[in-house]
């Protein structure tokens, strides 16, 4: 008993939190809103209605509710489904190379805590960094850079 | 011979005092570079084979290799050989110094070359035209086909001889080739001549290889390689071929540079999201954690004395560049300036940190003093980072990439230099498009 409210809390502190560091990225990213990519013009899906990538804002690995939304989808996916994913954490061309690679890295790893959270076990779901080196959209825009900052869940077996 | 030293040495003093006060640097002039005419070395006719264009042509070569060295580093203008009177034989036993005058040199340099039972011997002497003397004069004996570096080391005795600064003529670069479309880029580790010359691919292109830096006492290197889809840094001996991974991670690790006497590898270990500094001692294996900080943690890069390392963090909330002690005490912010900072590198000569530096969407790359003051940017453009000095602490090597359009077409990425008083910026041409370069140290110390 003790023990699951210790979990309970803990929860509700990994949740504010993830809700505390999302309310700052708005803020960060300036009046005009946010610089997360909400569209669906790169995204694949794993399942029916199922998402298979979420975005992030410029510097940030702080999910969106657009993105857990993605991920519980994700999650209850894999509840139904035996198998194991991969989390490939990427960034845009407007950062160092090594800065992105560790920050590629903390944006899968912000997935990953979440499908935590909702119950899959870590040993099914690993993580890798391409940082800038795998850009789904080449063009240097605004929106291609929004479209390259993101982490996808890719089925392995 | 003191005319020239006190011309060069008003033209250093007058570099320093203009421009370091100046914060943001990113305008060029023209200063007047010193006028040198390097002679054709004279091939002796007592040589085996002659009669070969090839071996009547190599004192030509090596003279060209010598301006190329002059001309690139902004400090020198190599004079037009049509100019020059006196025949180089006779200009090497004793130059007409009225002739040399009169078509404005001020330093003159002159050589000889024998080739005999498949040695290459090359005499040269630089003379002060406006003193009639003769300052250097040397003698080298090798293999025929190594006559390239002799060409560079000779540049360097005559750079050392005139600026009083250690020469980097006689240095490589290891950088990563680039091919491909972006989305498919294929990458290889590549070594060149400082020059462009003599260019290798040391890896197929079979997986991603990133950020290559040499070993500054031997001919190591390491890098970072997504062998097996598992993103590690490795080890690589570039005579051998050998590669080796670094220490037995459970996660990524990445940004490795070598310790000043090339016995450690200083590396980012991410685990969990979190992303630490780590240092592995190549002999004894051990592995030392130095930061410990939720935040992002990476590029470290070591004072020349071993004692300090600068490394990039966003511990504050965006990349800043920090100071800390080598066991990991410390820790001091050293960035303030408008803007993010990364990439940062400790200069060869202990003095200055370089670094990348990103301000209302340009990318500059800059120099600072080690406590973070007398920030000094050098060059902007649309993207560039990753500065990799020379050996001598004077220039600084690093890659631009171009916008693409919204085709993606249009991408290039290259690799530049640039003096670090702001001048002389000029791009290092290399066979395929190229990122993530590394200066060797000297080669012959």
């Amino acid at each position: 008993m003790k023990f699951n409210k210790k979990i309970t809390n803990l929860l509700i502190i990994l949740i504010s939190t993830l809700a505390l560091s999302a309310c700052s990225t708005a803020k960060k990213s300036g009046g005009a809103g946010s610089d997360v990519y909400s569209g669906t013009a790169t995204v694949e899906y794993l399942a029916s209605g199922v998402k298979d990538r979420v975005f992030f804002a410029t510097n940030r690995s702080a999910l969106t509710t657009a993105s857990r939304d993605t991920l519980r989808k994700q999650a209850s996916w894999m509840r139904k489904n035996k198998l194991s994913v991969v989390l490939e954490g990427h960034g845009d061309e407007r950062g160092t190379r090594e800065y992105n690679l560790a920050l590629a890295e903390k944006r899968a790893n912000a997935a990953r805590d979440y499908l935590l959270t909702y119950g899959i076990s870590g040993k099914r779901i690993s993580v890798i960094s391409y940082g800038k080196e795998k850009p789904v959209n080449s063009a240097s825009t605004p929106l291609a850079w929004s479209q390259n900052r993101r982490s996808v869940t890719v089925k392995t077996k | 011979m003191k005319k020239i030293l006190y011309i060069l040495v008003i033209f250093l003093f007058k570099i320093n005092t203009v421009y370091s006060l100046i914060e943001v640097d990113i305008t060029r002039g023209n200063l007047d570079p010193l006028p040198i005419a390097v002679s054709p070395l004279h091939v002796d006719p007592q040589s085996d084979n002659y009669q070969d264009a090839k071996i009547k042509e190599l004192g030509d070569l090596i003279s060209l290799v010598v301006e190329k060295n002059f001309k690139s580093t902004g400090l020198f203008n190599p004079l037009n050989k049509d100019a020059f009177v006196q025949k180089p034989d006779i200009a090497h036993l004793k130059p007409r110094f009225e002739d040399w005058s009169l078509i404005t040199a001020q330093a003159l340099v002159t050589g000889k070359i024998l080739i005999k039972d498949e040695k290459l011997k090359i005499e040269f002497r630089l003379w002060d035209v406006a003193a009639n003397k003769e300052m250097i004069a040397l003698a080298f004996t090798t293999t025929p086909s190594n006559w390239r570096r002799v060409a560079h080391i000779i540049s360097d005795k005559i750079y050392e001889r005139l600026t009083g600064e250690t020469g980097y003529f006689d240095t490589r670069i290891i950088y990563v080739s680039e091919t491909g479309p972006r989305t498919q880029r294929v990458k290889k580790l590549a070594i060149m001549d400082q020059d462009g010359k003599n260019t290798k691919y040391l890896t197929l292109g079979n997986e991603l290889v990133l950020t290559p830096r040499f070993n500054p006492t031997n001919q190591l290197v390491t890098y970072l390689s997504y062998f097996r889809n598992l993103p590690r840094v490795y080890l690589l001996d570039i005579e051998t071929g050998i590669q080796e991974v670094v220490g037995n991670f459970p996660g990524m690790t990445f940004a490795p540079r070598f310790s000043p006497d090339g016995k450690k590898i200083i590396m980012s270990f991410a685990k969990n999201g979190n992303s630490d500094i780590y240092t592995m001692n190549l002999e004894s294996r051990l592995v030392e954690k130095l930061t410990e900080d939720s935040s992002i943690d990476t590029s470290p890069s070591y004072s020349p004395d071993g004692k300090y390392i600068c490394f990039n963090s966003d511990r504050s909330g965006l990349q800043q560049i920090y100071t800390m002690k080598s066991d990991g005490t410390g820790v001091k912010r050293i960035s303030f300036g408008d803007g993010l900072y990364g990439t940062p590198v400790w200069s060869p000569r202990g003095d200055l940190i370089a670094f990348t530096k990103v301000r209302n969407g340009k990318f500059y790359i800059g120099v600072m003093r080690t406590d973070g003051s007398g920030e000094r940017l050098l060059t902007e453009n649309f993207y560039q980072e990753a500065p990799s000095w020379s050996p001598n602490g004077r220039l600084l090597v690093f890659y631009r990439e171009t916008k693409s359009g919204k085709d993606g077409k249009g991408f290039t990425a290259k690799l530049w230099s640039i003096d670090i008083t702001g001048y002389n910026e000029r791009e290092l041409k290399t066979e395929t498009d190229a990122s993530d370069p590394s200066w060797s140290s000297l080669l012959s110390k």
